[in-house]
């Protein structure tokens, strides 16, 4: 056993995990530069104050147009942010593992009342089963969340499985090591976009729904082609659709925030310069537990954000979200 | 056209899969060599500047009222040392313990239980914060380190207040060290900054470090050395047990524990 008020679980770790399974969010894939039966049309090299989100190329035969849609500083966070919040999410679980309970309130500890819990039902048996706790709900998920095999092939008592987790191996230290490195990458990254897009107006031209969109009759349309997998075409294509357009600023200007808020709130330094933001989130048992359900938000929206580039077009997205280009038709939907 | 694009996909897929487990597997090997956690672990001067900044003012962790203490309050680590001589002064109601404090100090100096207990108190109920993530309120009274070190004179070369614990060899983890913490003047002569020898009221519990144990509000739980049998006030820390300034450090903690 450690010794003092020391943290458990920590540093006993075998040999690192090489395992290279990864069913990831990361959507890092290699520059795709497709060979798109297209006349690429040069687009329009980015100067800083650009006049709209569209520096549109004249239409082309069978009714595409090229347009220059990403500016680099998007394009350059944007595949930062990929690899950084997909590590972050790894070594946050990685942390979340050295205590897998979740709390409300003031405190939170083993004797006190916990909304949400991964364990295991009989840790000493040969075949342990794992369960998740949810508002007095148990789900069994044993090889998944509670329990499951490890690198080596052993079955232990864990919360999330070794392959979610940076590094594989239980071994908070490491973890934490990476997610304080991967948050100041994240902090800075983050800075840089938000000062080019306030300056380059990317928030104003991109992100702003216009008063037209925002009329409740194109939200309900827009919403419905949402369902029906109906992607805009012409000019509508030409910038993004307003339920788009309240998504990316939520997740910019509310969950990104409040990630970095609830983080900070945890850190006992931060705590006693600026107590009212603990005070804000209800206590850093609560802050913890937003900081989780944060991080779900995220990851789901980047699960949708996925799936809506695969079915508007991946290659035109990646190409997009590399070179700046994008692909538009002008003709009508079929 | 249709096909084509599902191969495609596949492509991307299995591309994506592969770019993610090189990277999982390149993140662990990473994680394995010790001059890349330097170099991740630059981001920790980073966060201690920081916090430096923002505490400048030297103010004082939240306290909270006597109705919001953890009715249970977990005992971490060690809850009791073994070793015949722990055991003893135990059995004496620790009327044999001596702190002693020594090093870089103009008196070096012995204080039994009592004479710490004659000193000024002060008592503060706050929220121990456990490097796992679980959180305990607790109520401590004890007396400031600070009056403590202003008694027995601080050399003007010193830096670092090191405590070293009661927990032995065999206690440890590994069997390779005893339990010692470090802090530094700033943190020591901070006004929450005290020897507890007191919990929720009552004497303090062997679980909980008796006789003698710091608390150092702002700092992760680990940093608050229990069983504390001995002060040495030191200018350096790396020619100290493991060389990284405490038990958990020395086996790839923070130092600086304020996050």
């Amino acid at each position: 056993m450690p010794t003092d008020s020391g943290p458990g679980s920590g540093v006993t770790g075998p040999a690192p995990n090489t395992t290279p399974v990864e069913p990831s969010l990361t959507a890092c894939e290699p520059d795709i530069v497709e060979t798109e039966p297209t006349v690429a049309a040069p687009a329009p090299r980015f100067t800083a104050p650009e006049p709209t989100l569209v520096a549109p190329t004249p239409p082309r035969r069978g009714g595409r147009e090229v347009i220059y849609r990403h500016s680099v500083a998007v394009r350059i966070t944007h595949w930062v942010n990929v690899l950084v919040i997909s590590l972050l999410l790894m070594s946050g679980l990685q942390i979340f593992n050295a205590y897998p309970r979740l709390h409300w309130g003031r405190f939170g500890a083993d004797a006190d009342h916990a909304w949400l819990e991964m364990t295991a039902l009989n840790p000493d048996a040969d075949r342990p089963t794992g369960v998740l706790r949810i508002a007095g709900h148990q789900i069994t998920t044993t090889g998944i969340l509670g329990v499951s095999r490890g690198a080596d092939g052993s079955i232990r008592q864990r919360g999330f499985p070794s392959w979610a987790t940076l590094p594989g191996e239980q071994d908070l230290a490491t973890g934490r090591r990476w997610h304080f490195f991967l948050a100041w990458v994240f902090v800075i990254n983050s800075l840089v976009y938000l000062l080019f897009g306030l300056f380059n107006g990317h928030f104003r031209r991109d992100l702003t729904p216009s008063s037209e969109q925002l009329r409740l009759r194109s939200i309900w349309r827009n919403i419905v082609d949402h369902i029906r997998l109906r992607h805009p075409t012409g000019e509508e294509a030409k910038r993004y659709n307003v339920l788009q357009k309240l998504t990316y600023l939520v997740v910019i200007f509310v969950v990104l925030p409040l990630m970095v808020l609830t983080g900070l709130t945890m850190s006992p330094g931060v705590d006693a310069a600026v107590p009212w933001l603990t005070s804000l989130f209800g206590g850093r048992p609560s802050a913890r537990s937003i900081h989780f359900i944060t991080a779900n938000l995220i990851v789901l929206f980047v699960i949708v954000h996925v799936v809506e580039a695969f079915l508007a077009g991946i290659f035109n997205e990646l190409r997009s979200m590399v070179t700046g280009r994008y692909t538009i038709r002008t003709e009508a939907h079929p | 056209m249709t096909r084509l694009r599902l191969s495609r996909r596949g492509l991307i897929g299995a591309g994506a899969v592969g770019v993610g487990g090189l990277m999982l597997a390149g993140c662990n090997r990473l994680s394995a060599s010790p001059s890349f956690q330097n170099f991740i672990g630059g981001a920790e001067d980073m966060t201690f500047a920081s916090q430096r900044l923002l505490l400048a003012g030297q103010p004082l962790a939240r306290e909270y009222k006597s109705s919001e203490i953890s009715p249970i309050f977990k005992s971490n680590g060690t809850s009791m040392p073994s070793g015949d001589a722990y055991r003893a002064l135990l059995d004496g109601a620790f009327a044999g313990y001596r702190l002693v404090v020594e090093g870089l100090v103009r008196r070096p100096s012995q204080f039994s239980l009592d004479d710490l207990k004659g000193m000024p108190a002060r008592s503060q109920i706050t929220r121990h914060d456990c490097v796992e993530g679980w959180s305990a309120v607790g109520g401590w009274t004890g007396v400031p380190l600070g009056h403590l070190l202003r008694t027995v004179g601080v050399a003007p070369r010193a830096r670092f207040v090191v405590f070293r614990c009661a927990d032995d060899l065999e206690n440890s983890l590994d069997g390779s060290g005893q339990y010692y913490e470090s802090i530094d003047l700033f943190d020591a002569f901070h006004p929450q900054t005290i020897l507890a020898y007191a919990m929720n009221g009552r004497p303090l519990e062997a679980p909980h470090g008796a006789p003698l144990r710091l608390r150092v509000e702002r700092q992760l739980g680990y940093k608050h050395a229990k069983y504390v049998m001995r002060i040495q006030v030191v200018d350096r820390l790396d020619n100290v047990a493991g060389g990284k300034g405490g038990y958990w450090e020395d086996r790839g903690y923070e130092w600086y524990a304020g996050i």
